[in-house]
């Protein structure tokens, strides 16, 4: 089962902007996904309260879910690009290291 | 039992066949090339990220999720949002600093940093606990599937899977390609889309169709006197027998009408009078009686032998009610209407409790009144409000289920391996992007399939799993055999993959690398086998035993052990330069041993032993919100003392590449 690296990063320069996105965006979906912890533990009443045909706990609920996509493309987007500037649209990224053995 | 159509085994079987065989001709195909991990490497990251959700989506999400929600409407809902909620983690944290580090696995990345004993062998038993806890509740879902379509027990199900999978990974290796995962994920949430159009085109109604065969059983409420303490029905068909208290403020009465003896749940109504609910019943006979084709059967269904019944299919709307109006039906309904329905409606969903009945134990399934707006807030199943007798443990429960969910997937190995099928650090973000965003919609639509069959009336009572696809069965058999064959085919493919992972984790991580047994590539795949056929029956042997038991639930547990065991190891080893070889193995350790430890003394687990409950030591049914942090410190603690040994720091490497 062994095998060598899956690609080659030594040529990202993006990489310690991409980590540093990476975590502020994970603290981010983590206090929102917190704040649903501890509504639901502290207070749970307020979930059922009703906005608009729906109530709290559905909104909330489909709202991490749909956050979390956002939250997706927006990283995406934002490594594309620090990729893009960083390392100049040449194809290095692209060399993929064959399998060693 | 349930009916069986020739048709829907035909449908089923030849998708399984068709399966199967792409899975064998694309393992042909792939030895060929340089390896699965470089033929991955070709693969488009719009295919690859279907196949990721063809690999996540397994049997917890699509039977799991839904016989949860289906029988304890949102709190089933949450683990939608914690399963979502951890590709977050894996995305953002995990994956690219992992890729970074050059290579595939969780053992592989930890080892190449240290190279250490301790680290191969923790990390090996870590794979392989991790992959049994993710294997019982596939081979549950795969026994609960073959039930209501082949007319199989249980247990031939599980071994039906079991056997598959061994032959599946003793001949073709790795079964499972992207190719495989990409077509069960596709066609999964394709059919599913068609399920929830359905179900809302079928709309409310207070007289569900729960089969196109026979209508939905008309429960009956009697009014009764209770002057003489005992419930006596007004209607004198009935006579009474016995009450039993299986509860405080829980009784239940046993009628007798044309010498056919019934349970009741002995309640009062809507306006506080005293009346008898019918119930469902299941009885566990000591000694055995024979059926209408002379087998010995101990289990009766309403007092039928469990060969000559209909299962227990039930569940319903009491009051419908839409924008405060009382209506018979909601025909045609968009999501919000549908939502809204059940939000103002009145659910009438089946609680269970044990009882005693001579020497005979019976379960009885009672109706319970439940307010639509309880059914779309948590608390059903995982107790938070306070007002409602939730207690410190429960609210604690709740959160560690919660946290646990949100950072298992990053600690699952084989949905690590995932991450690095293509060719680019942007084909594969994209290909995660386009995973979740797959996953995301499926999620969305568990609610719906969910809530879809508590309505129906097609809840199995005795097993919440296969809601989903009897939702599907109720509104047409070739829907049901289709979707029954693709969750059937998902259990398959993530069956072999853990058992594949575990296999490895024996042959190569534990064998040729901890005992330094040197074996050859040969006997090594032999090894591999073996093991494979090993971990095969054991997940058999658990897959009967825990049959009943929540799928997704039992997936949490799993969820648990991983992010306790693994995920403090990633993360400090990416992020903490202080991380040394014996910290990783103790804090792997500490993780493994501290959640399967209060699992297996938990109140769940208790009541599997046959056991009271409240005679477990640790009131906590969900692990995580302890082991987890005990793990991270433990790794901390274990570090600092042993920090002398000037181990090369992965962080420190990292940032040298970085630089260049």
């Amino acid at each position: 089962m062994g095998h060598g690296p899956s690609s080659d990063w030594s040529f990202d320069r993006a990489s310690s902007f991409k980590t540093r996105v990476g975590i502020w965006m994970f603290l981010l979906y983590a206090i929102i996904y917190a704040g649903f912890i501890i509504v639901n533990t502290f207070d749970p009443q307020i979930m059922g309260s009703d906005i608009g045909g729906y109530n709290l706990a559905i909104l909330y609920g489909f709202g991490l879910i749909v956050f979390a996509l956002m939250l997706a493309f927006v990283y995406n987007a934002t490594c594309t690009a620090a990729e893009e500037e960083l390392n100049g649209p040449t194809p290095d990224l692209i060399k993929e290291e064959e399998e060693t053995d | 039992m349930y009916d069986v159509s020739t048709w829907a085994i035909i449908v089923f079987t030849s998708f399984v066949a068709f399966v199967l065989w792409m899975s064998y001709y694309f393992a042909r195909r792939t030895k060929t090339a340089k390896g699965y991990f470089a033929a991955g490497g070709n693969i488009h990251w719009s295919v690859n990220g279907i196949a990721f959700a063809g690999d996540y989506l397994s049997a917890a999400s699509f039977l799991g999720i839904c016989g949860m929600i289906a029988t304890y409407g949102y709190d089933g809902f949450l683990y939608s949002i914690g399963y979502l909620a951890g590709w977050i983690v894996a995305l953002f944290v995990v994956a690219e600093p992992m890729k970074r580090l050059g290579k595939f696995t969780f053992t592989d990345a930890l080892d190449s940093k240290f190279n250490s004993k301790g680290i191969q062998l923790t990390a090996a038993l870590s794979t392989l606990v991790v992959s049994i806890f993710y294997l019982i509740p596939q081979m549950v879902g795969a026994g609960t599937l073959v039930t209501p379509l082949l007319g199989l027990s249980h247990t031939t199900g599980v071994v039906m899977v079991g056997t598959l999978v061994i032959i599946i990974v003793a001949t073709a290796g790795m079964a499972s390609t992207t190719y495989v995962q990409f077509l069960k994920g596709g066609l999964l949430i394709i059919f599913s889309i068609a399920l929830v159009i359905v179900t809302l085109y079928n709309g409310l109604s207070t007289n569900p169709n729960a089969s196109q065969h026979d209508p939905y059983h008309q429960f009956k409420t009697l009014a009764v006197d209770m002057s003489s303490g005992k419930p006596v029905p007004a209607d004198k068909s009935y006579t009474f027998v016995s009450t039993t208290e299986a509860a405080k403020g829980l009784t239940f009465a046993k009628l007798s009408s044309q010498g056919t003896e019934t349970w009741w749940h002995s309640t009062k109504d809507a306006n506080g009078l005293d009346v008898l609910t019918e119930a469902y019943w299941v009885t566990n006979l000591v000694i055995p009686v024979k059926d209408s084709k002379g087998n010995l059967v101990s289990t009766l269904y309403n007092g039928i032998p469990i060969t000559d019944s209909k299962p227990l299919q039930a569940g319903h709307i009491k009051d419908l009610k839409f924008k405060d109006q009382s209506v018979a039906e909601l025909r045609n309904v968009s999501i919000p209407q549908f939502l809204r329905g059940i939000k103002e409606s009145t659910i009438i969903r089946f609680l269970s409790k044990p009882v005693k009945d001579g020497d005979n134990k019976v379960t009885v399934y009672y109706q319970k009144a439940t307010p639509g707006r309880e059914i779309l807030t948590p608390g059903l199943k995982f107790k938070v409000d306070a007002a409602k007798g939730a207690t410190f443990m429960d609210k604690l429960n709740f959160a560690s289920l919660m946290l646990a969910l949100f950072l298992g997937t990053a600690a699952l190995p084989h949905i690590l391996i995932r991450y690095y099928t293509v060719a680019t650090p942007s084909a594969a973000r994209k290909s995660t992007i386009v995973a979740i965003a797959a996953i995301g919609f499926f999620y969305i639509l568990t609610l719906f399939m969910g809530l879809g069959a508590m309505v129906n009336g097609v809840v199995d009572l005795t097993d919440n799993n296969m809601s989903a696809p009897l939702l599907a069965k109720s509104f047409g058999i070739t829907l049901f055999a289709v979707i029954s064959a693709i969750a059937f085919a998902t259990v398959l493919g993530t069956v072999s993959g853990l058992i594949v992972a575990a296999s490895g984790a024996v042959a190569h991580d534990l064998m040729d690398r901890f005992f330094g047994m040197k074996l050859t590539d040969h006997n090594k795949v032999r090894a591999g086998k073996v093991a494979a056929i090993v971990v095969g029956i054991m997940a058999m042997f658990l897959g009967v035993m825990f049959k009943g038991m929540n799928v997704s639930y039992l997936v949490g547990w799993a969820f648990a052990v991983a992010a306790s065991a693994n995920l403090p190891a990633i993360i400090m080893l990416l992020f903490w330069k202080g991380t040394t070889s014996k910290g990783i193995a103790a804090s792997i350790v500490t993780g493994i041993v501290s959640s399967v430890g209060m699992i297996l003394l938990s109140p769940d687990m208790f009541e599997k032993y046959g056991l009271l409950r409240s005679s477990a030591p640790i009131a906590l049914d969900n692990p995580g919100i302890i082991s987890i942090p005990l793990s991270f410190l433990v790794l901390v603690i274990v570090s600092l003392s042993t920090k002398k040994k000037a181990e090369q720091t992965p962080a420190k490497e990292m940032e040298f590449a970085a630089a260049n």
